[in-house]
């Protein structure tokens, strides 16, 4: 947590020498509070209150990287309880959980979460991960499964889930350069496994017993002493309920109170329950401050809409995906191709042009600037009313391009088709379809050019 | 180590309780629901009391919606032609009360009178015990005809009247004051549109504990983080103690969810988005799980699995420390 200017001033020497820059030590406190200025530019300042000053300026959760390469990912660094109080940051990697002991599935899964991708708001959304899990076969089995993982997906982040050091040292000795997060570190092996995460540089879960916090921060701050800086939380809760408590206190006391030793991301199990059961635990695990979530299978119908999700959560409050507002060819429209208009939020953006796309008609979409808000939220906010419409149209010079002059209006603004037709002489206002999902039935069976 | 301090927090607000459905004086009910009275945010029993737990409500169409999503109506079977037969299925899967929508009132869905509505309302509370949320056609002037004289029909049954807009309260809050009925007040996803709609409201003497509101719905991809917001906003000024945001919040997931292509289409989308039937009730739970987390009440839903999974998911998180 920050310091103010005062607390700083304290720490400084104290003898307004000026060789900073500043008339007096506390003027310079007080800019270095405001991130203004560095400490370095004081030349007296003690290691001691460096140190100090250097542990308050951390985050109060720490950034934490999981994998390495191209898709490593990374989580913590929040810093609010609530999205609209600033935004979240860094969104929690989805993972993937398989057992050691069939190597044909585990190269299966591997390769199935290591291509997944689905496109959405113009985004390609991919998985984050492979958690191998040791089904007690042995140190060499496990570092074999792990070692499937790696030839069939590789550059994929791994979590290594087996609190045998044995079996964890071993498939380091396989994976370690990849910066795999080992889970877990217990109250019973804590030495072995915080040894093995130095040695490898890698990322360590501790688990505790039913969300006792307690002993989860006496065993972050052990394996912390040990000399892991890299650590994940998790507070060995599996019902919901034990879940939101644990994970909200955590945030709480990284973020309220500045307390160190839980200062990292939480990881989640959804367990293994039927697709619903699952989407429910990682909806919480998504909305209240997982920073890794590990599901129990490769479910495309459920991973689609976790990661849509996760993207509408740790969108920032203040920035709503925006387009540029223009006029947008879909195919290739000509002078007879139907007009459209529609807002620029992105998200209306992207599905009424999918559906133009699906439907094989092409079309001119043009599109207003609504302040990036959906047609209904703009028209209540005046930002998409009958005199931008018109504007927009006019704007665009279409009048001299098209051969007719017939304007869709998306069915949510019905009501305001008689203005438009005040406000643009010549053109013949059309009333389309309200939901996006029916414009290639509203384009192939309504549309006409003449 | 000692053991840790916990930072809980202390609010001086709470939500409303408001009580759906009457057993008497009118009341034909057989069980009421209560929600509200939450003095922490959604489950952290760690730190206030949460006496009512959030409930589901199934929603069910005065008509045969054959533009729901296929995955909808083969889940529902043929009682979706009888609204008293789809309640009563409703109830049987658990759900806490009914949300019955008059769709064929509206001019363009076969225009049926105010006498049809209140024949339909009086089938469906014949039909089951628990309270009914009541939704008129969502045109203006219709909503005002049909609801007018469903409330006057049904006098003291606590029924929730639905929608109150800025645009259009004064006379479904004059028909809910004059029966005994509750309103469910809703705003475009905006904290100060909905309590000043709020006051509104209680200012034609509505006691504030008949009204609901409902913040508007956004499904997961398509919106839903605006409604999550908005909803956690509106419920952590209702703990300050702002006494217009402490009303029970409903959300209608069920009519959101099942609107989006996700849910709706099942062959030509990129294979990516998985088997149809699963997507389809993932979405409206996890559009349902997310709204819960926010402070959601009431979450009106459509899909027998839906129903169950909200349910088993309300159960766990009620389990208290």
């Amino acid at each position: 947590m920050a310091l103010t200017g005062l607390q700083i001033y304290k720490l400084l020497p104290q003898t307004n020498c000026k060789e900073c820059g500043f008339p007096t030590c506390l003027a310079f406190a007080m800019k270095l509070a405001q991130k203004g200025t560095e400490l370095a530019n004081c030349p007296y300042v003690s290691d001691e209150a460096k140190a100090s000053l250097d542990a308050a300026s951390a985050p109060p959760i720490r950034l934490v990287a999981i994998g390495a390469g191209e898709r490593a990912f990374e989580v913590g660094n929040e810093v609010v309880l609530f999205r609209h109080e600033k935004t979240f940051y860094h969104q929690p990697g989805l993972v993937v959980r398989v057992k050691a002991d069939d190597p044909k599935i585990v190269e299966l899964t591997a390769r199935m979460v290591s291509s997944y991708a689905v496109e959405r708001v113009g985004m390609s959304l991919r998985l984050d991960g492979i958690a191998i899990e040791d089904s007690g076969g042995g140190a060499a089995a496990f570092a074999a499964a792990v070692a499937v993982a790696r030839s069939a997906a590789p550059g994929l982040p791994l979590v290594l889930m087996s609190t045998d050091p044995a079996a964890v040292g071993a498939a380091l000795d396989e994976a370690g350069a990849d910066r795999p997060l080992v889970h877990a570190a217990t109250a019973a092996n804590w030495q072995a496994m915080a040894e093995l995460a130095k040695k490898h540089s890698c990322p360590l879960a501790v688990r505790a017993e039913s969300g006792d916090l307690t002993a989860l921060a006496d065993l972050a701050a052990q394996v912390q002493d040990a000399g892991v800086d890299d650590i994940v939380l998790d507070p060995g809760t599996s019902d919901p309920a034990g879940m939101l408590a644990a994970f909200t206190q955590l945030r709480r006391l990284a973020l309220k109170k500045n307390y160190r030793p839980l200062g990292f991301p939480i990881i989640a199990f959804v367990g293994a329950g039927s697709a619903e059961e699952q989407a429910a635990m990682a909806a919480e695990a998504i909305t209240k401050y997982a920073g890794v979530i590990v599901l129990d299978g490769f479910e495309p119908a459920l991973i689609y809409a976790l990661m849509t999700l996760r993207q509408n959560v740790y969108t920032d409050p203040q920035k709503p995906i925006q387009m540029e507002p223009k006029l947008y060819e879909v195919g290739a429209p000509t002078a007879s191709s139907p007009l459209l208009i529609t807002t620029n939020f992105s998200l209306t953006y992207f599905t009424v042009s999918g559906e133009i796309e699906a439907s094989g008609v092409p079309v001119w979409l043009l599109v207003a600037d609504a302040d990036g808000m959906s047609v209904l939220t703009a028209w209540a906010a005046g930002k998409f009313d009958a005199e931008k419409i018109a504007k927009t149209v006019t704007a665009s010079g279409l009048g001299g391009k098209l051969k007719h002059h017939k304007l869709v209006l998306p069915g949510y603004v019905a009501g305001l088709s008689g203005e438009v037709e005040e406000e643009l002489a010549g053109w013949e206002i059309l009333v389309g379809p309200r939901e996006a999902v029916e414009i290639p039935n509203y384009l192939k069976s309504v549309w006409k050019a003449d | 180590m000692t053991e840790l301090e916990i930072p809980v927090e202390k609010w001086s607000g709470a939500v409303r309780l408001v009580t759906l459905g009457a057993t008497g004086d009118g009341g034909t009910r057989t069980s009421t629901v209560t929600v509200g009275g939450e003095t922490t945010l959604p489950f952290l029993h760690f730190e206030g009391q949460i006496p009512n737990a959030p409930v589901v409500a199934a929603e069910v169409v005065d008509m045969h919606p054959a533009d729901w999503s296929p995955a909808l109506l083969e889940a529902l079977g043929d009682d979706t032609r009888d609204p008293a037969a789809w309640a009563r299925k409703m109830v049987g899967l658990g759900a806490d009360l009914i949300s019955l929508k008059l769709r064929s009132t509206h001019p363009d869905q076969g225009d049926r009178s105010a006498a049809d509505a209140v024949a339909t309302v009086k089938s469906v509370l014949a039909a089951v015990g628990v309270p009914l949320i009541v939704y008129g056609p969502g045109v203006v002037d219709k909503d005002n005809e049909v609801l007018v004289a469903v409330a006057d029909a049904t006098k003291g049954e606590r029924l929730a009247l639905a929608t109150c807009e800025d645009k259009n309260y004064r006379t479904i809050v004059a028909a809910a004051l004059g029966n005994g009925h509750l309103i469910v007040a809703q705003t475009p996803i905006d904290v100060n549109l909905a309590k000043q709609l709020n006051i509104l409201i209680s200012d034609m003497g509505l006691s504030l504990d008949r009204m609901l509101m409902d913040p508007t719905t956004g499904a997961v991809g398509y919106g839903v983080e605006y409604t999550y917001s908005v909803m956690e906003r509106l419920r952590l000024a209702a703990l300050m103690g702002d006494g217009m945001t402490q009303q029970p919040m409903i959300c209608s997931v069920g009519e959101e969810s099942w609107r989006q292509k996700e849910s709706r289409v099942a062959d030509g989308v990129p294979e990516s988005w998985g088997e149809y039937a699963t997507r389809a009730v993932v979405w409206e739970v996890t559009t349902a799980t997310a709204l819960l987390h926010a402070g959601a009440d009431i979450l009106v839903v459509r899909h027998p699995r839906s129903i169950a999974q909200v349910q088993r998911s309300i159960a766990a998180l009620m389990k208290g420390v």
